[in-house]
């Protein structure tokens, strides 16, 4: 599969800024964590309808349909965001490092984490009513998605070509057309590979958010995720099953009729100076190609609107100077100052209250703690050891048969979209059959949802080993161990790492769904991080969830640095293959 | 303020001018925490004047992109203060383009679209813009490429679009960085020419012309001043005028020893630099005045009756450029048809225009007998080489001269290679003007056959054959 550009999640590990900022944005964070929930808490009394979920199967394409316009309302919501964000932060150089460190951290932050606070909020803007909890939902599987494309979208911004950018500047374009006719059309590529990518962590999150419990409340949402949970609590097999085929059914359309479309047309936007002889073909584009109507409307519309636009600013000052791109950078406002003060203090305030909170969690909880992060910890990585062991012989396989490459690669790219969620149900209830416990099937469920990542890296990497380097080895006769360790291994090392540090992500956040279920009439749950974040919510202990959360969150950041970061050097040195 | 070394002085028209941008003791340092500063260019005064293409030659490190961006706006100098007809660069509202070297195309739009794209952030209304890009691309030569993408197209026609791009919005000033590093050599000497067409054309707007490069020959080939900087930090080595006209022989001396002089600066960075070699002596390619022997165009007597048949078709006068057109030929081709023409006398060029003279009408209004004579005519009267070929042949006894003898006279004044070529075209005129015969097999030129010459002499002039006269 050609992967253009690594997941955005990888990207972290090219920051080089101090741990004091990681700090200090952390605080922040937690001074907004801690005065939402304070507040938020003061609502909750009020009550909330709670709606019935249905079982039958006449049911699903209704709640197929809800959930459809739920995950939609949240990937707008995500894209406009990451652009906004990302625009923001790779053009004012004050705020860049801040606002990525920020990014960096809330990336290692599962989302069941924002559970609380988000629902709590959006309970407190729209008290008693139902919406509140939809927005909540919303906004929800919006953490989910929103990282990854602002880390996209924020990175294309910043490898854009200097000459490029130059010409942009001496020609003396507006922002305007700069975004619409550089940076958007630059970025493009790697927010529709990042926005699949996504979409199916949004998936992920919907099914598990739809209906949870917080403390003695319980909230339900119309949707699949909800009757997924439901038939996982009654047992009923059938119904798990049917409401499995509707999301592999909606996962195979959307495709068919979004992605592929999307990626055979922005090739269009690929940044090479040679016409490429593989590209990716898709029915519907070609369908929308020859109608008339939507080859040549939007063409004329867009230019409808935006010649006006142009005039207009055509006379605004940026469009008759040169702006240098080195220009010094304006002295700070006094509101800049006043505004920094500020958030040092809610800051420093933050640390303090959570400080206050965390000392309401007594010690067998914290022992309890420390057991479970060291058991996650252990988890996530045996299910990467296990994703590796198989991933490499099969993608190196794959990718280096070009025919076996152009088959495989859409049935895997499908199979990666469908969430893990809406399967590992069944999974369980089998396992629970034969006896087994959610030890193993944790290891399951994480290996479900991120060892596609490894496998499409990989295979992105075999692709791209020379073919000279490797007639070189047929050439002398390498012997298989040799092939190995001289071409191959080296020859995909960055790829791998990228896939591993993206699977490694995803795996702690799997890890809180894959330790805690409700199942039938029992509760399943294992030692680990993320039963202890799950049962936190479920019952409603706030300091443990944040005690929780902030041990996931370090030891996702740390590995960052001292592992990944370290490993990534590597790959970029001495394993890169171009100069 | 003018640069501080000026070894050969600059036209009068120059000096009187105000430069375009002035840079004022511009420089480029960057402050490292730990106080040290690494300075990129030291404090530099340069100024870059109307009617001149600049060019700035320096080994790689020596600031030159640097300094080009900061000439042009797009980086501000950390010290000094660049001007643009006197006033702050940053303030002012300037007109310049950049040519890249890696073309800076947007792979997304369509030429057109690419062409279009600075006149659309000038606001300007779309008939007007595509019109005007439309005729850019004609006039870099890629008419029928509009609806092509930058995928489609080699390295020199991206670089094309790069050109129509830069001069569709009609800079004062267009700089070059490196533009033609990264095209094949025979693309790359193509596109110098047809640059130096457009310029001494003025077919652009463009008052001047700044150009950075590392390659020697580049830059005395187009540029009538050169900057030589040296590095760590950058500063001006040497700033001196090329005055060999215009079009410049790599192979002559001059050319060669203002090469050798810039490559002894270049490779002796510590070493002051001499003065710029003297350079009056250098004998221009078409200026006869100063050769023995005129440089024959090579085109054949055929071409030129053709062309003056046309001229006068036309009235007797025309624009060389609607001429080439006409003829579906390009301009270099026709070049040297008219050069042979006026050379001969039969037309004149004036400000681009060929008139036809006298000569050339009664040449173009013969039959073909008489074409022959009045060509005859006009060769030996203009032409020094057939002048003396014929004499010679006359001279000797045997009537046969060996083609060495004159080859030997050549050899002084052209290279080998064109001593050959001047000696085919002689050779073709000659015998067209029946003045002689050329024995390919001997090589030996030989005079016509008595017996044709009388019989030639008696019916036109009956008058005594010319082995007789003595």
């Amino acid at each position: 599969m050609n992967i253009q550009q690594p997941l955005a999640r990888s990207l972290i590990t090219a920051r080089t800024w101090p741990v004091f900022m990681d700090l200090v944005v952390a605080s922040l964070a937690l001074a907004a964590f801690i005065g939402v929930v304070s507040t938020g808490v003061y609502w909750l009394g009020k009550p909330v309808p709670v709606v019935p979920i249905s079982n039958s199967i006449s049911a699903l394409p209704l709640y197929a349909f809800y959930s459809i316009v739920r995950m939609s309302i949240a990937y707008l919501l995500s894209l406009a965001f990451a652009i906004g964000y990302g625009y923001t932060a790779a053009y004012n150089k004050r705020v860049e490092p801040w606002m990525v460190a920020l990014l960096d951290i809330l990336q290692s932050i599962p989302v069941l984490s924002f559970l609380p606070p988000v629902v709590l909020a959006m309970v407190a803007l729209v008290p008693g009513h139902q919406m509140g909890i939809e927005m909540g939902v919303i906004l929800l599987i919006f953490t989910g998605q929103v990282w990854n494309l602002a880390f996209s979208f924020y990175s294309s911004l910043k490898s854009i070509p200097k000459e490029m950018v130059e010409a942009t500047r001496i020609y003396r374009y507006s922002a305007w057309q700069r975004f619409f006719q550089l940076e958007m059309p630059y970025a493009a590529i790697g927010l529709v590979w990042n926005s699949i990518v996504s979409v199916a962590g949004g998936w992920f999150a919907l099914i598990a958010c739809e209906m949870f419990t917080m403390g003695d409340r319980s909230f339900q949402l119309p949707g699949l995720g909800s009757y997924l949970q439901t038939a996982t609590a009654n047992g009923d097999i059938k119904a798990l099953v049917s409401g499995f085929a509707v999301v592999i059914l909606i996962v195979v359309a959307t495709d068919q009729v979004i992605w592929r479309p999307l990626i055979a047309w922005s090739d269009k936007f690929k940044f090479e100076q040679v016409e490429s002889a593989d590209r990716v073909t898709s029915p519907v584009l070609e369908l929308l190609r020859r109608s008339n109507l939507f080859s040549s409307l939007p063409g004329r519309v867009f230019a409808k609107i935006e010649e006006p636009i142009f005039r207009r600013l055509a006379r605004s000052h940026e469009c008759q100077v040169v702006q240098p791109l080195d220009q010094d950078e304006p002295k700070p406002s006094p509101l800049l100052w006043v505004l920094a003060a500020a958030a040092l203090a809610a800051a420093v305030w933050g640390a303090m209250r959570a400080v206050f909170m965390l000392s309401s969690v007594t010690w067998p909880e914290l022992r309890l703690l420390l057991e479970g992060a060291a058991a996650t910890f252990l988890r996530v990585n045996v299910a990467l050891l296990i994703s590796a062991a198989w991933t490499v012989p099969v993608g190196v396989a794959i990718g280096l048969n070009p025919k076996l490459a152009r088959i495989v690669q859409p049935v895997a790219q499908v199979m990666a979209s469908v969430p893990a969620t809406a399967f590992f149900p069944i999974l369980l209830i089998g396992l629970v059959k034969i006896g087994g416990g959610l030890g193993i099937g944790s290891i399951a469920l994480m290996l479900l949802g991120t060892q596609w990542y490894i496998l499409f890296n990989v295979i992105a990497g075999a692709m791209s080993i020379p073919s000279d380097l490797r007639e070189v080895s047929s050439l002398f006769h390498f012997t298989r161990w040799q092939r190995w360790t001289k071409l191959i291994l080296p020859g995909i090392f960055p790829y791998l790492i990228t896939g591993m540090v993206t699977a490694s992500g995803g795996a702690w956040n799997a890890s809180v769904f894959a330790e805690y279920t409700h199942l039938a009439d029992r509760t399943l749950q294992t030692v680990g991080l993320g039963a202890q974040i799950d049962a936190a919510t479920d019952s409603g202990r706030f300091p443990l969830l944040l005690l929780a959360t902030i041990m996931i969150s370090l030891m996702v950041v740390t590995m960052n640095r001292l592992v990944w970061r370290r490993l990534y050097h590597l790959a970029e040195t001495r394993f890169k293959l171009e100069g | 303020m003018l640069p501080v070394d000026l070894p050969n002085q600059a036209p009068p028209s120059a000096l009187a001018a105000e430069p375009i941008i002035r840079a004022e003791k511009i420089e480029k340092y960057y402050a490292q925490p730990s106080q040290n500063r690494i300075q990129v260019i030291s404090a530099t005064d340069l100024s870059i004047l109307p009617g001149e293409i600049l060019a700035l030659l320096g080994p790689s490190g020596s600031g030159k992109s640097t300094m080009l961006r900061m000439l042009s706006g797009l980086s501000t100098p950390t010290a000094g203060q660049v001007y643009w007809h006197q006033k702050p660069i940053a303030e002012a509202e300037i007109n310049v383009s950049i040519v890249f070297q890696s073309f800076a195309l947007f792979p997304w739009l369509t030429v057109l679209e690419n062409v279009e794209a600075p006149l659309q952030a000038r606001g300007v209304e779309p008939e007007v813009r595509r019109a005007r890009s439309m005729k850019m691309l004609d006039t870099v030569g890629l008419d029928g490429f509009e609806a092509a993408y930058p995928k489609e197209l080699s390295g020199g026609m991206k670089q094309r679009v790069g050109f129509a791009r830069a001069l569709v919005v009609e800079p004062e000033v267009l700089f070059m960085d490196e533009p033609f590093s990264a095209l094949d050599v025979l693309t790359a000497e193509n596109l110098r020419s047809e640059l130096l067409e457009l310029w001494a054309n003025k077919t652009m707007p463009t008052k001047a012309v700044f150009l950075v490069t590392h390659n020697i020959e580049e830059a005395v080939l187009l540029a009538d001043r050169i900057v030589v900087l040296g590095r760590n930090p950058g500063h001006i080595r040497t700033d001196f005028r090329v005055q060999l006209p215009q079009p410049r022989d790599r192979k002559s001396e001059a050319f060669t020893q203002l090469v050798d002089y810039i490559y002894k600066v270049l490779t002796r960075p510590d070493v002051v630099p001499a003065q710029a070699p003297d350079q009056h002596a250098a004998p221009a390619v078409r200026d006869q005045r100063q050769m023995h022997y005129q440089m024959l165009p090579h085109a054949r007597p055929g071409g030129v009756a053709g062309l003056l048949e046309l001229l006068l078709d036309k009235g007797g006068r025309d624009d060389i450029y609607h001429l080439a057109n006409d003829l579906a030929f390009e301009i270099d081709d026709l070049l040297p048809i008219v050069d042979a023409a006026q050379l001969l006398g039969f037309l004149t060029v004036e400000e681009g225009d060929a008139a036809i003279t006298r000569g050339g009408s009664e040449f173009a209004n013969s039959e073909i007998l008489r074409q022959k004579e009045l060509f005859r005519v006009a060769a030996v009267d203009h032409v020094l080489l057939l002048r003396q070929i014929r004499r010679a042949l006359e001279a000797k006894s045997d009537h046969t001269v060996p083609e060495e003898f004159f080859l030997d006279m050549l050899d002084e004044q052209f290279s080998e290679e064109e001593c050959l070529r001047q000696m085919e075209t002689a050779v073709t005129w000659g015998r067209y003007a029946e003045l002689f015969d050329f024995d390919a097999g001997r090589r030996r030129f030989v005079l016509p056959d008595a017996s044709e010459e009388d019989a030639a002499a008696d019916s036109a002039k009956d008058s005594p054959g010319p082995e007789d006269s003595n």
